[in-house]
């Protein structure tokens, strides 16, 4: 099937008004997704190397708009590295490539000219271990993306604010904007860091173990606020923490390791169907603790 | 193989089903036999033993409680500790319709029987067969003998009905028999709701395997669904 050119109502620009994507095109022939919505991302075929090892082989699925979805599998299975293909960050490690394709608004990610920094602004990430800038304030941490685009003085201002309440972070930090980011405790960081990807109000934000370096307080307010963005955001999280990802997510992907050591996807479907009815049985052996 | 001391603890708990469904098997046969030979020596121990019955339903229901705070299952052991929380349900309840009738023989005493009973001590025997089987069943997770265990309630309807049509007959004939007809129709109930409740064993067995939850309907409601 041909992709159908429709009439965009939005296209995002640049702060000095250039468009950023080409008009939006959706491709008639993505498959049915159960809220009838395009999907936020389309993956197929996707594979992916580090040199002459291949880490992933042969990824389709399709990611649901403003929901969370969970990529569980042992170690070693390549979550993480078809997390970083998602936004181009697979590919800054040296020696590393990716083929295949990946559609964000229907268009393919990895076509020649297209500027991965701007992917990165629209696919945001979270990393496992949280990194705030070290010599920033608070407020500078969440403005950095922001000035970073030329957004004037009272919109970054009003952002930061905005993107800390949706990080559930304000007010534990409005009275001390300007401390050092170092100076929030490890939960607290990895809520800001949350608020700094957000600030630049990405559509779709990749989270890689964001709460494994966390107590199981700070573990939970990480859900919440999971919970409550996907109101706003599409969510695509890995984790090793099965109970997390069946509390948190609509829907789980299912990785395991091939014989050839490359990374494949085994099944994918409603979360509340993976945890109580897997139809792989890879799937069932490894949720069950037989594997992994 | 991965969690030995799960499988262990999942294996016991099994094992403690077993014994529960063994247990009832046993009030049913016991309350029948106690029915059917006015022995009421054998009815009070009937219900003395339904004390025991309810027990293990509660020691079991928190076996499977405590598994799942502590191991958090997934998939089939999950559906395992679900199914076998509704099945002890249903065994404890079978057990109180035994003691029922225990109590039934009690009232009845030593009153002129109506006649040798037959189709209640077949409706019990039914009971027994189907329960041995589900119970099976649930150990081997296998939907489709679930299926055929719970299609032969329909067997047991219809032997109520029969008793139940005999037992108005002699109302209809003599009013003086209507206090024993009436007990004896409360006992054929109760083997009736049985056979019910391992219909509802069956039930859980078909979500075990499959999960998916279905009713399983008798004779008369699938006949209908076909035509």
């Amino acid at each position: 099937m041909t992709p159908t050119e429709v009439e965009p109502t939005t296209i995002r620009q640049e702060a000095n008004g250039t468009p950023l994507l080409r008009p939006l095109t959706i491709n008639a022939a993505a498959e049915a997704l159960p809220s009838t919505e395009a999907p936020a991302l389309s993956v197929r075929d996707l594979q992916a190397w580090y040199g002459s090892f291949q880490a992933l082989k042969g990824i389709n699925i399709q990611i649901a708009p403003r929901q969370i979805t969970a990529l569980i599998g042992p170690s070693g299975c390549g979550k993480s590295t078809f997390l970083r293909c998602l936004n181009r960050m697979h590919e800054v490690i040296p020696g590393a490539r990716a083929t295949g394709e990946v559609l964000f608004e229907g268009q393919s990610i990895y076509a020649p000219g297209i500027n991965p920094v701007l992917i990165r602004r629209h696919i945001g990430m979270v990393f496992q271990k949280a990194n705030p800038f070290p010599t920033k304030s608070i407020f500078e941490n969440v403005a950095s993306g922001l000035r970073i685009q030329g957004a004037p003085k009272a919109m970054i201002a009003e952002r930061v604010e905005r993107s800390l309440h949706q990080a559930a972070l304000w007010d534990e930090v409005k009275d001390k904007l300007h401390q050092p980011a170092t100076s929030l405790s490890g939960g607290q960081q990895q809520r800001l860091c949350l608020a700094r990807a957000v600030a630049v109000e990405p559509e779709i934000v990749l989270m890689d173990e964001p709460a494994s370096a966390l107590d199981p307080i700070a573990t939970l307010k990480i859900e919440e606020l999971m919970m409550q963005l996907k109101q706003h955001y599409t969510i695509i999280v890995v984790t090793h923490n099965m109970q997390q990802a069946a509390r948190v997510s609509d829907t789980t992907g299912v990785f395991m390791v091939r014989p050839d050591r490359a990374g494949e996807l085994v099944e994918v479907g409603p979360t509340r169907q993976i945890f109580t009815n897997p139809q792989d049985s890879r799937t069932e052996a490894y949720i069950t603790g037989r594997i992994g | 193989m991965g969690r030995e001391t799960f499988q262990r603890s999942l294996n016991d708990l099994q094992d403690n089903v077993l014994v529960m469904g063994s247990m009832v098997h046993q009030a049913i046969q016991r309350s029948t036999t106690a029915l059917k030979t006015r022995d009421l020596r054998l009815a009070g121990a009937v219900i003395a033993d339904d004390e025991a019955i309810n027990e293990e339903r509660f020691r079991i229901e928190e076996q499977c409680l405590l598994l799942i705070a502590t191991q958090a299952p997934m998939a089939t052991d999950l559906r395992r500790l679900a199914a076998a929380l509704n099945i002890v349900t249903d065994l404890e309840r079978m057990a109180d319709h035994a003691a029922g009738n225990a109590r039934i023989t009690i009232i009845i005493g030593n009153e002129p029987p109506l006649k040798p009973l037959i189709d209640i001590p077949r409706m019990a025997e039914v009971c027994g067969e189907m329960l041995n089987a589900a119970l099976d069943a649930f150990v081997a997770a296998d939907s489709q003998k679930a299926y055929q265990i719970a299609y032969r309630d329909d067997e047991v309807d219809q032997l109520y009905d029969q008793v139940y049509r005999e037992l108005l007959t002699f109302m209809m004939a003599d009013p003086s028999t209507i206090n024993h007809a009436t007990h004896l129709l409360w006992a054929a109930h109760n083997l009736e709701r049985i056979a019910d409740r391992i219909t509802n064993i069956c039930e859980r067995v078909v979500f075990l395997s499959t999960g998916r939850m279905a009713e399983i309907k008798g004779q008369t409601a699938r006949a209908y669904d076909n035509s």
